[in-house]
């Protein structure tokens, strides 16, 4: 899966589970709030990204994550590790 | 002592999807027992269930909110809608107001076992998911509820068997009675899913007439061959008389009585002693003699040793007076933890609409009830107090006396 196929797959659930727009998902758009994500629904966050991935999700790791971008360059990350 | 009076009713249920459907389905005798394929393919002894649609509440709630309802949340959800029209309360008066919330659900089997299904498939309890927990809680009703309507009363769940949405019913009215209350939304639900019912199917007690879903619940028929699962949601908003009439609120009926008891005895197999003494109790609190009482709601299920056990109790109760009787089972199949909050529905359905419900598919009753006054047909009369009985697993009995207000 290259970097733009990873890209329109979360950008394809995070529409899907969390029920926004896909117009909101915007690279430099705050995750966080553009989402209106709360400490639950990072739990179905990580279902997700584990699920379509297959890497394990440490959750501290959202700490260092604020926009869409921040989370594409993370999956996208681990993903080249496994 | 304040006096205790219910404002708004809802239902769903495998004869209608709210009160203008159910109420013609009871009056016509319509049966909403089907075939599950899904129970024959696990190997269920029998495929017999009340067929019941899942509600679309996308448009209703948010992810969030909707995340947490296991299947009989979201029927109770949707009953508590209509309850909520019919009391004229909308959801700024429960958010400010002093309402409470107490609903009978005894299980939550299908979260339960497919969190347990993931994490065997894959080791890891992350992707279980938010949701799980919170349909999972035997109280995962009233603690959904209480959060979508942003209730500040009180917030109990009660697990009783077969006669949870009775007791239900009967804790609301004594909290409000006593003055510790003013407002108290009750109720009862029942998941219909395979994953809650293949434990009581193994015990045999379930009906294996498939071949004519409509007639295999025959309460107090002697050819009866056992009970069908059902399920839904009823919710019956009651509140202190004081404040329904401060409201302008339109009564559809007084609880006068709630009698209980506990059998002390086997854990499944019922007796004739425990639902006498609740009847008796419910009668003595609501200052009646048995032959007040115009009609009786029965909890008979279509078992034998059930129905034998309270037709014999109520005939011992009410003697030489029968009320008019009728098991709302027959068209239901048996609604469990919901089952004492949604015969209270139909009841007051019946009582507002001058007829009584009938038994349908009871063409010959046992020989020692046969003097019960069983309603074999639709029967059309002005009737004012009625009494619903519901009896659990454990010996758990329930009785309720409510009048129409006048």
């Amino acid at each position: 899966m290259n970097k733009d196929e990873i890209i329109e797959r979360i950008n394809g659930f995070l529409v899907e589970e969390f029920e926004v727009e896909p117009e909101v998902i915007e690279p430099e758009a705050n995750l966080k709030e553009t989402l209106d994500l709360d400490s639950l629904d990072y739990v179905d966050l990580v279902v997700e990204v584990e699920s379509n991935f297959g890497f394990k999700v440490n959750p501290e790791d959202f700490g260092g994550i604020t926009t869409f971008q921040d989370f594409y360059d993370y999956v996208i990350q681990k993903a080249e590790e496994v | 002592m304040k006096r205790v009076v219910i404002t708004g009713i809802g239902i769903y249920s495998c004869i209608g999807k709210n009160l203008d459907e159910v109420k013609d389905s009871l009056y016509k005798g319509k049966s909403g027992i089907g075939i599950d394929p899904q129970r024959k393919e696990m190997g269920f002894r029998s495929g017999l269930t009340g067929i019941l649609e899942k509600p679309d509440l996308k448009a209703s709630l948010t992810r969030r909110q909707r995340i947490g309802l296991a299947d009989q949340g979201e029927y109770a959800y949707v009953s508590t809608v209509e309850a909520m029209k019919q009391a004229g309360m909308d959801e700024d008066f429960l958010a400010s107001g002093d309402v409470g919330i107490i609903f009978g659900n005894d299980s939550s089997a299908k979260p339960c076992i497919e969190a347990v299904d993931t994490l065997r498939l894959k080791n890891d309890t992350a992707l279980i998911g938010s949701g799980s927990i919170f349909q999972s809680m035997n109280s995962t009703v009233t603690m959904n509820l209480s959060t979508i309507f942003k209730l500040k009363g009180i917030n109990l769940t009660v697990s009783a068997a077969c006669a949870s949405g009775s007791h239900s019913i009967g804790l609301a009215y004594m909290m409000i009675k006593s003055g510790l209350q003013e407002r108290i939304i009750c109720g009862g639900a029942q998941e219909v899913n395979y994953q809650s019912m293949g434990s009581f199917d193994g015990l045999g007690t379930f009906s294996v007439k498939e071949s004519e879903p409509h007639k295999a619940s025959k309460p107090f028929d002697k050819n009866r061959d056992g009970l069908i699962p059902s399920g839904g949601a009823a919710t019956v908003i009651i509140e202190s008389l004081e404040s329904a009439q401060a409201r302008g609120a339109k009564i559809y009926g007084e609880i006068l009585g709630y009698g209980f008891s506990s059998n002390g005895d086997h854990i499944s197999h019922p007796n004739v002693d425990g639902p006498t003494k609740s009847l008796e109790m419910s009668l003595k609190q609501a200052n009646l003699k048995p032959s007040d009482i115009e009609y009786i709601n029965a909890h008979a299920t279509s078992t034998v040793a059930g129905d034998l056990n309270e037709g014999q109790a109520i005939l011992n109760v009410f003697g030489d007076k029968q009320p008019l009787l009728s098991s709302t089972k027959s068209m239901t199949g048996h609604e469990m933890w919901m089952a004492g909050a949604s015969e209270v529905v139909y009841s007051l359905l019946m009582m507002h609409n001058s007829f009584i419900a009938p038994n349908i598919n009871l063409k010959d009753p046992e020989d020692e009830l046969k003097s019960l006054n069983f309603a074999f047909d639709t029967i059309n009369k002005d009737f004012n107090i009625f009494l619903s009985n519901s009896f659990g697993f454990g010996g758990t009995n329930s009785s309720l006396i409510i009048k129409k207000f006048d």
